[in-house]
C-alpha cells in the first residue's frame, strides 16, 4: 500500500457491486469531504460481467464474477480503488469468507491496479471500532485527524438518512438521488420527513394491491441487470414490492431469534429475519427468494426459509438461482406462473 | 441409553469411539462414507451445499437405521458454514422423520462451563476425571493414527510390494482401534509401528507433493477419492497440510494442547498473498503451498468441495503463489458428480508436468555445476 498525502481531486474509484448498495452514500461523502472526487463505475452490463468472469477463477459466485467486472473497469480510470476489507459490519457477526478475502483476490488477479486502499472494517468485538477503519483510510488525503473525523461524523450523518430512505421502501438508486439532490440543496435530516418507527406494522400498510416480497443479497436484487430487472416488472406488473431492507432492524432480529442458533452472517440474518417475518405478516401474498449460483450463505439460510415457508404454507414461495447462464426467458416464465399463483390474476405479466 | 453417532471424517471415528466407549457410552459408527451416503445427502441436502454437509446427512440417516438417537458434533461462530451445520442438519432430518437429538459442542461463547455442560449431557455420570481421561485416550489414538498415515505417505512410493503399504496400514489401525486405555494403546503403538517397518522398501527419486484445501476434503478418503493412495501408487510422496490431531486441538480442544505444527506458520507464510483469516482453512492453504514451496516440493495440489467459500478465495490467489515460487499447483474442487475416469487423467497430467520439471531441473543443473 503506497500510503501518503496525495493531491487534492485525486480520483477515489469505487466499484458500483456488492456492498455498494449498502454504504455507498457513506463512503462518497467521506471522500468528498477530504477534497477527493469520487468514481464509480457505470451500471452493470454484459460486457462488465463477462470481463469479470474472464478474471475470476471459475467457482467463484456471480457477485464477485461481476465486482471483478467494474472494478477491472475502473482500474485505469483512478488514482485510488476503494476496497474496504469487510470483515464484520455488527458485533459477533461477519459477511461472507469472500468479503474477508476480497481485497487479496482482486489484487492477485486484475491487472493494472491503483494502489488499493484496502482498510479493514472490523466490528466483530465491538461497534466502536468502525472509525478506525476510516482513520486509516483519511490518511491517504490529509495530516489532519480532525477533518478525518469530521469527514467521517459527516458521511455516518448521510448514511443514517440513507438507510432511513430504503426503510421507506425507496430503491438504492432512488435514494441515492435523493440524497444527492438534497445535498444540493442543504443536507439536513429534516430534508425527508419520515416518522421513526420500530415495528414493521406501517410498511405493510397502504395500497391494496397484490404485495410481493424479494429477499436476496442486495447486490442480487438491486442490480438491475444481474437480476434482470425483476423488481421494475414486478411493479410494472402491478405488484407492490416490499424488500428485506424495508423491515426495521429489531424486527429482523426479533424474528432471526425463533432460529436454534444465532446466524452469523449480517446479510443473511436481514435475509432470513426478514422472510419469517414475510411468512407470517398477513399482507405478503408472495416470497420470492434470490440467490447467485453457488452462494454458500444462501444455501444454508435457503433452506430455511423454505422449510418454514413449507411448514407455514400459506405463502407461496419461489426460488430463483441467478448465474450468468441465466436466460431472461425461463425466468420470467417462472416469474409469470409464481405471480399467476400469487394473484390469481388474469392480467399477464408483462416482458417488455 | 443414548445411541450416539457422529459424522466421518477420515479415522476421526477411531478417536471418538474411544472416547466416548471408554466412558460407557452406547456408539453407533455410521457405515464408511459411500456412494449411497452421498446420493442420500445430495438428495435431501441443499443443492448448494458443500460436499461435507452431504456427507454428514447421509452418515446420519444410514446410521439412524443402526439405532442411533443422538448426533454429537463439532459447532463455530463462522465465518464458513461449518458452525451452521449441525442446525441446517438436524432441521432436514427432523421434517424426513428421524428424531434425534442433537448435542453441538459449540466454542464457549462466556465460560468454558456451557461446554462443560453440553459434554455432561453425552457423558452423564462419568467423573470430570474419567471424563479428562477419556478425552486423552481418544486424543492420543489420533495422534498415534497420524504417525501411521505419516509412515504410509512414506512407505508407498517406495515400497517393493506393492500394495504392501495398504495392508500394514489397515493392520496398524486396527491395533490402535482395539486398545481401550492408555496402558494398552502404548503397547500397540509399538506392534503398529513394527507392522509398519515391516513394509519392504528400496530407495527410489521420488516426487513429493504437498496436499492443501478444506480440512474435510483432505481428511476423508471418500471425499478426495482416495488420492493419496492414488498418488503413492503412481510414486508419489505426498504431505498433507492439516492432520486430524491438529484440526481436533483447534477447533474441539480450543488449541488447549500446544506445541503442534501450528496453523500460525501457514498463516504468516500467507502474508504477501492473503493478509486476512477468511474462515475455514482458506489462509492456511495459501501459507501451505507457500511452505511447501520452500521446502523443495515439486508441486501442491489443493483440494475443495464445490462452492466453498474459504477456499474459492485461496484458489483465486494460488496462480499467483504458482508463478512467482514456481512451484505448479493443480486445484481440484469436488463434488457430488467427480468422477474416477476424470480425476486419473488429471492427476497423471500432473505427475507427468512434475516428472518433466524435475528432469529439466536435473539437466540445467549438471549444466551449471557439472
Ligand atoms: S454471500 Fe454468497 S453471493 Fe455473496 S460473496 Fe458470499 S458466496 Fe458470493
Ligand atoms: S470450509 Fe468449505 S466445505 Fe468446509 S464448511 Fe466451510 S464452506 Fe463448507
Amino acid at each position: 500500500m503506497v500510503k501518503g498525502l496525495c493531491l487534492m481531486g485525486s480520483k477515489v474509484g469505487i466499484p458500483r457491486a456488492l456492498l455498494y448498495y449498502y454504504y455507498f452514500p457513506m463512503w462518497r461523502t467521506f471522500f468528498e469531504e477530504l477534497g477527493a472526487e469520487v468514481v464509480v463505475s457505470g451500471p452493470s452490463t454484459k460486457s462488465v460481467l463477462n470481463q469479470g468472469v474472464q478474471l475470476a477463477v471459475e467457482d467463484a459466485c456471480l457477485p464477485v464474477k461481476l465486482a471483478f467486472g467494474h472494478i477491472a473497469g475502473l482500474a485505469r480510470k483512478v488514482d485510488y480503488l476503494f476496497l474496504p476489507r469487510l470483515v464484520s459490519v455488527a458485533s459477533r457477526e461477519y459477511i461472507c469468507p469472500k468479503f474477508l478475502g476480497f481485497p487479496d483476490m482482486v489484487r492477485q488477479t486484475v491487472p493494472h491496479l491503483p494502489p488499493v486502499i484496502d482498510v479493514d472494517v472490523n466490528l466483530y468485538r465491538r461497534n466502536k471500532y468502525l472509525f478506525s477503519a476510516f482513520k486509516e483510510a483519511g490518511k491517504f488525503f490529509t495530516a489532519s485527524a480532525a477533518r478525518v473525523y469530521l469527514a467521517y461524523r459527516q458521511g455516518l450523518a448521510v448514511l443514517k438518512e440513507y438507510q432511513k430512505l430504503l426503510e421507506a421502501g425507496f430503491m438504492p438508486e432512488e435514494a441515492m438521488n435523493l440524497l444527492t439532490k438534497a445535498a444540493g440543496k442543504k443536507r439536513s435530516p429534516a430534508a425527508f420527513p419520515l416518522s421513526g418507527r420500530s415495528s414493521g406494522q406501517m410498511i405493510l400498510a397502504g395500497e391494496e394491491k397484490p404485495m410481493v416480497a424479494v429477499v436476496g443479497h442486495p447486490y442480487n436484487i438491486y442490480d438491475s441487470f444481474i437480476s434482470m430487472n425483476i423488481l421494475r416488472r414486478l411493479q410494472q406488473a402491478g405488484v407492490k414490492v416490499i424488500t428485506a431492507d424495508q423491515v426495521p432492524e429489531p424486527v429482523v432480529r426479533a424474528e432471526a431469534a425463533a432460529l436454534p442458533k444465532r446466524l452469523f452472517w449480517t446479510l443473511s440474518q436481514r435475509m432470513i429475519g426478514a422472510a419469517f417475518y414475510f411468512l407470517h405478516a398477513g399482507r405478503v401474498q408472495g416470497l420470492l427468494h434470490v440467490t447467485s449460483f453457488g452462494c454458500g450463505p444462501d444455501s444454508m439460510t435457503g433452506e430455511l426459509i423454505n422449510r418454514r415457508a413449507r411448514a407455514a404454507g400459506a405463502v407461496p414461495l419461489l426460488n430463483l438461482v441467478l448465474d450468468e447462464h441465466s436466460g431472461e426467458a425461463g425466468v420470467f416464465t417462472r416469474l409469470e406462473a409464481f405471480l399467476d399463483m400469487v394473484c390469481f390474476r388474469g392480467g399477464k405479466f408483462q416482458e417488455a | 441409553m443414548v445411541k450416539v453417532t457422529f459424522p466421518h471424517m477420515g479415522h476421526m471415528w477411531l478417536c471418538v469411539k474411544a472416547m466416548l466407549e471408554y466412558l460407557g457410552v452406547a456408539v453407533v459408527i455410521p457405515p464408511p462414507s459411500s456412494k449411497r451416503t452421498l446420493a442420500l445427502g445430495a438428495r435431501y441436502g441443499p443443492e448448494f451445499a458443500c460436499l461435507p454437509l452431504k456427507l454428514n446427512l447421509g452418515n446420519f440417516i444410514e446410521a439412524s437405521a443402526l439405532g442411533a438417537d443422538t448426533i454429537l458434533m463439532a459447532g463455530g461462530c463462522g465465518p464458513c458454514r461449518f458452525g451452521y451445520y449441525a442446525q441446517v442438519e438436524h432441521a432436514i432430518l427432523r421434517d424426513l422423520g428421524y428424531r434425534y437429538e442433537l448435542v453441538v459442542l459449540e466454542p464457549p461463547e462466556r465460560h468454558v462451563g456451557q461446554l462443560l455442560s453440553r459434554i455432561k449431557t453425552i457423558t452423564g455420570n462419568n467423573s470430570w476425571k474419567r471424563v479428562y481421561r477419556g478425552i486423552k485416550l481418544g486424543y492420543q489414538k489420533i495422534r498415534a493414527v497420524d504417525e501411521l498415515e505419516r509412515e504410509a505417505h512414506r512407505l508407498r512410493p517406495r515400497e517393493i510390494v506393492p500394495g504392501s503399504t495398504d495392508r500394514a496400514f489397515q493392520e496398524a489401525l486396527k491395533e490402535i482401534e482395539r486398545a481401550a486405555d492408555l496402558e494398552e494403546l502404548a503397547a500397540a503403538r509399538g506392534r503398529a509401528g513394527e507392522t509398519m517397518r515391516s513394509v519392504r522398501i528400496e530407495e527410489r527419486d521420488v516426487l513429493r507433493i504437498g496436499i492443501v484445501g478444506e480440512i474435510f476434503t483432505l481428511l476423508e478418503p471418500f471425499a478426495n477419492l482416495d488420492i493419496e493412495r492414488r498418488l503413492g501408487r503412481m510414486g508419489v510422496e505426498v504431505d498433507r497440510s492439516i492432520y486430524l490431531s491438529e484440526w481436533v486441538n483447534d477447533h474441539m480442544l480450543f488449541g488447549l494442547i500446544k506445541g503442534l505444527r501450528s496453523r500460525r506458520d501457514a498463516c504468516q507464510a500467507a502474508r504477501p498473498y492473503l493478509k486476512h483469516f477468511v474462515g475455514g482453512h482458506g489462509q492456511e492453504t495459501v501459507g501451505s503451498a507457500v511452505l511447501y514451496a520452500r521446502a523443495g516440493y515439486d508441486g501442491v495440489i489443493h483440494l475443495l468441495p464445490f462452492t466453498c467459500m474459504p477456499e474459492i478465495v485461496a484458489q483465486s490467489i494460488l496462480p499467483v503463489v504458482s508463478a512467482e515460487m514456481d512451484i505448479p499447483v493443480l486445484s481440484l474442487t469436488v463434488d457430488e458428480q467427480t468422477g474416477e475416469a476424470g480425476l486419473m487423467t488429471r492427476l497423471e497430467a500432473f505427475v507427468d508436468l512434475l516428472e518433466r520439471k524435475r528432469a529439466r531441473k536435473n539437466v540445467e543443473g549438471r549444466i551449471c555445476f557439472g
